[in-house]
């Protein structure tokens, strides 16, 4: 060997991640929210077992219960949060919903990430004619409100194909119709960075070595657009969970048997001036409290991903 | 005489101007025109490249050294002309075609901070193009391959599993030189490599481009503003104003007598060491974006020899006496 | 007495987890009407020390101590008041790229009009007369044009002479100078430091260079300054240290020039690269890239000598001083 291994160079150390994980523990709000978002997964991931009652069993409604006041008021030992008009306990219904609401939201934005992020590589990476296709597609799918594209297709399925089915498939047709209309925001922010990285060095040298398109694009561009998607990838689902809470409230959402966040609010809103305001407010502040912390951690994530704040 | 290695002839490459399809639309004399405006990069050049010699192109920003990189390295087309690899015309071909090609042709960047994928560790950085040109080798005998590349740019093989980021710009660009190197390439086209580094890390990185040529009979088109770098590590060096070549020769005969008008201020321009210098070659305005097709020499507009045949004709390259040939219409007429 | 003196100046960067030392105990003074250098790789400190002239380094950097006056003036108590007015109509900066100074969306005229008006209360008639005054001092074709123009419009090396008029305007003391040169073409550059040169000759202003080349360095400075790790490690007059550099740092910064060896030879290179803020080395900053780095060297840091040639920090230049006076007493 030509050098002696100890002139060799080393190299200077830190890494990123823990740069980005030692900033995280020192700002509270940021842990705060993170810790009230993981209580949130993990409760709705463990509603079955946490839950003071079975929603699937038929004893579980009991119109002699009804609207009883959370423990607090009433005294009464069995329902923490009270009941709501069908006499089920609040409590395991909020848990179930939350379940729910979380599950869709998710889901949602899965498919809008993968959509948007399939169509911004392309339109970015190919450029040219398929760049001005996928984007002026994405400008129309932005320019109905996504809130009526919704409406009007849940619309047309239950007139078609009758309430009953409309029950059975809610949860997938939601899940279909906020991921299918705002993928166009996925694929604009991939785009732009996607345009930025395109210029950089270290894609040319990929190109001369000879790889091909499909993995220049997924194996070495993808991987450096990443953090802006992580960022509108949290605000998103949050997006996505009050989108299926308003289609919930406005009745093509959830069927009531089966009920999400959204569809808990829209039930108890009958409820509210009638004395009974628990059964509106209860789900409500569930739901403000989730998209909060979600907000927090958007943020936070994006403050704190951003490459320029992080020079190499 | 042997082949040369790379043959460029009548290289021609016009970027159309960031125009959307309804600003090309315009009104003239009455009439709507659809006109299609074009910056032309490289306007005819003709160059060989020997095996095992330097050629380094020479010029200021936008005389279009970069463009000849990239179209040599089929990253971008050329508009016309000819390139040849030993033989065979390599301009034309495809991806799937010039994959053979790619193994013998290799480039190194400008940017050290930005040619390194920052998410690849060096080692998944060097693994990719050893493994996607050579599929027939086993995991160990890559890793091998591996730390012996990185020894012998001077990096220390343990830390293969690092990113790009925890290395300063010289590192940087020994590791690009050792991506570069990863597939065994004879040819190696270095698009102003020491632009971004140190005086002191610039002489550790041409060190190592040096050695590596001693070690491989490496061919390299070395393109920079850096006279002193070019007068140094240069066999011919190659003067290009507004994408044209306009002087080529053997350093030594170009860097002792320099004939074209626009060498000779851009030598006399160098701020050199010793303070007794001549006074630099002032020359009049600045360099123009070349939107036409220039017609005449490309220099007119800043040459004080110019008369009205540089105005009207391209001058063709002439061969001189001391094996350098010059464009110029004033040499040829023996004005100058 | 000087026009400018830096003395025992540290600056500091407050980074969360500990302080880090940007500028260690540099002291310097500037004549009037002299020209000097500041030379050093990226990260030696130059800029910074460039920008803590005129107060303007912007967090997290701060000025630990020391002081920096102007005439009698002391710049590190002012106020930002007192210092905005020193700025420009006393110190004036230009910086690599000239669009850090020219507003994009104002004309060249606009903003020249502006500089002069904020100083001086002269009629906008009378400051545009100035201005092209200037502008044509700086030798830019057809100023009256240029007057109404965008920066974009211009060249980069048009836009440098803007600068540089926009300098000349309040008749400037001193001109920091930062890297004026390093994004612009070779004879472009080589035009603009004549022009830089003819006028602190001419109206006998004093000129402070910071650069990474020594040749640009070589041919406009009288002094010069290298600097290495955030100190001073060598200061003297500039043909005395280039052709006879002390300091071993100033000599491998020589050597690594490619004309400094036989075409064709291995360049001479110092090993390794400049040390990073935080992992500043103990003793003497150089000692790990030092060919002459003794045990010394890596526990205590060298006082600066007068070599008589150049003042140095460097223990080998110190320990030769002291054999040859030996030798003397010897002699005698």
């Amino acid at each position: 060997m030509k050098y002696p291994k100890k002139d060799l160079i080393q190299p200077m150390s830190g890494s990123r991640w823990q740069h980005i994980w030692s900033g995280f523990v020192g700002d509270k709000l940021a842990v705060m929210a993170l810790i009230i978002f993981a209580f949130y997964c993990i409760v709705a991931l463990l509603a079955p077992l946490v839950a003071p009652y079975d929603v699937k069993d038929p004893a579980f409604m009991d119109l002699m219960n009804a609207e009883i006041a959370p423990m607090w008021i009433s005294g009464d030992p069995r329902f923490l949060f009270g009941t709501d008009a069908q006499g089920r306990d609040l409590l395991s219904v909020i848990l179930y919903g939350t379940r729910l609401s979380l599950t869709i939201g998710l889901c949602a934005v899965l498919i809008q990430a993968t959509l948007g992020i399939c169509i911004g590589l392309a339109a970015g990476y190919l450029g040219g004619r398929i760049d001005n296709f996928l984007m002026r597609c994405a400008d129309i799918q932005l320019s109905f409100s996504n809130m009526m594209v919704a409406i009007v297709f849940l619309a047309i399925f239950q007139s078609l194909f009758g309430v009953a089915m409309y029950q059975q498939l809610a949860m997938v047709m939601l899940i279909l119709v906020i991921g299918l209309t705002e993928w166009p925001l996925f694929a604009r922010t991939i785009r732009a960075s996607v345009l930025a990285e395109r210029q950089k060095e270290y894609v040319d040298a990929a190109r001369v070595m000879g790889l091909s398109s499909k993995r220049i694009m997924f194996r070495h561009i993808l991987p450096n657009t990443l953090s802006p998607v992580l960022v509108i990838f949290t605000v998103q689902i949050a997006n996505a969970i009050v989108a299926e809470a308003a289609l919930s409230f406005l009745g093509l959402g959830m069927p009531a048997t089966e009920p999400s966040l959204g569809s808990l609010i829209s039930a108890g809103f009958a409820y509210m001036f009638a004395g009974s305001w628990w059964i509106c407010v209860l789900p409500s502040m569930t739901l403000i409290i989730l998209i909060l912390v979600m907000n927090l951690l958007g943020d936070w994530l994006r403050d704190h991903l951003n490459p320029r704040t992080y020079k190499d | 005489m042997p082949t040369p290695l790379i043959q460029i002839s009548g290289l021609e490459k016009a970027f159309p101007t960031n125009e959307s399809w309804l600003g090309q639309w315009r009104f003239q004399h009455g009439k709507l025109k659809r006109r299609k405006d074009s910056v032309h990069a490289l306007n005819g050049v003709n160059l060989t490249i020997n095996q095992g010699e330097t050629l380094c192109v020479v010029g200021e920003t936008g005389c279009g050294k970069s463009t000849l990189a990239r179209v040599i390295m089929g990253l971008t087309q050329p508009s016309a002309g000819e390139i040849h690899y030993l033989d065979q015309r390599i301009d034309q071909l495809n991806n799937r075609q010039r994959m053979v090609f790619r193994r013998r042709m290799q480039m190194v960047f400008q940017n050290p901070y930005a040619s390194l994928n920052p998410r690849m560790t060096v080692y998944q950085t060097l693994s990719e193009p050893i493994s996607f040109h050579n599929p027939q080798l086993s995991t160990s005998q890559v890793d091998e391959q591996i730390d012996a590349l990185l020894e012998s740019v001077g990096i220390s093989a343990s830390s293969s599993d690092r990113y790009p980021h925890e290395f300063s710009g010289g590192q940087r660009q020994r590791i690009s030189l050792a991506r570069a190197l990863s597939v065994e390439p004879d040819f190696i086209v270095a698009d102003e490599p020491l632009s971004a580094l140190d005086v002191s890390v610039q002489a550790q990185v041409l060190n190592l481009m040096m050695d590596k040529q001693e070690e491989r009979n490496l061919s390299y088109l070395f393109i920079t503003h850096d006279l002193a770098v070019v007068e140094h590590f240069a066999t011919r060096v190659a003067v290009m104003y507004l994408g044209r070549v306009c002087e080529l020769a053997p350093t030594r005969t170009l860097f002792s007598a320099p004939k074209h008008p626009y060498t000779k201020a851009l030598l006399s321009a160098i701020p050199r060491l010793d303070t007794n210098t001549a006074q630099p070659i002032r020359l009049i305005g600045e360099v123009p974006t070349p939107i036409n097709k220039p017609v005449g020499c490309v220099f007119q507009a800043r040459c004080p020899y110019a008369n009205q045949r540089c105005y009207e004709q391209s001058p063709a390259m002439m061969m001189q006496g001391d094996a350098s040939s010059v464009a110029c219409h004033a040499i040829e007429e023996g004005r100058l | 007495m000087n026009l400018l003196s830096v003395s025992n100046l540290h600056v500091n960067f407050h980074m969360k987890e500990r302080e880090l030392a940007a500028l260690i105990d540099v002291s310097f003074t500037l004549n009037r009407g002299e020209r000097i250098a500041i030379v050093g790789e990226s990260g030696a400190g130059k800029s910074v020390l460039g920008f803590s002239i005129v107060n303007l380094i912007g967090k997290p950097g701060y000025i630990h101590s020391g002081s920096i006056k102007l005439e009698d003036k002391e710049l590190t108590s002012m106020n930002a008041r007192q210092l905005q007015a020193i700025r420009g109509k006393r110190i004036a900066m230009i910086f690599q790229d000239p669009m850090m100074t020219l507003n994009p969306v104002l004309t060249i005229g606009d903003q020249l009009v502006e500089a002069i008006r904020n100083h001086t209360k002269i009629s906008y008639k009378d400051a545009r007369s100035i201005a092209i005054e200037k502008l044509h001092h700086v030798q830019i074709a057809s100023p009256e044009k240029r007057f109404d123009q965008y920066p974009h419009e211009l060249s980069g090396g048009m836009r440098q002479r803007v600068i540089i008029a926009s300098v000349l305007l309040l008749n400037p003391d001193i001109i920091i100078a930062d890297e004026p040169t390093t994004a612009l073409d070779v004879t472009i550059q080589a035009e603009i430091l004549q022009l830089l040169l003819a006028i602190c000759r001419d109206n006998g202003v004093a000129l402070v260079l910071i650069s990474h080349d020594l040749g640009v360095v070589s041919k406009v400075a009288e002094r010069t300054l290298v600097m290495y790790a955030g100190q001073i490690v060598e200061e003297g007059p500039t043909l005395e240290i280039i052709n006879d550099p002390q300091h071993p740092y100033t000599q491998g910064l020589l050597n690594a020039l490619p004309q400094m060896t036989l075409p064709g030879q291995r360049l001479n290179q110092i090993q390794g690269s400049m040390p990073s803020l935080a992992e500043r080395p103990s003793g003497c900053a150089f000692h790990p890239r030092c060919p002459y780095a003794t045990q010394k060297c890596k526990q205590q840091q060298p006082d600066f000598i007068y070599s008589g040639v150049s003042s140095v920090a460097c223990f080998l230049v110190e320990d030769m001083l002291n054999e040859f006076a030996d030798h003397d007493q010897e002699a005698q």
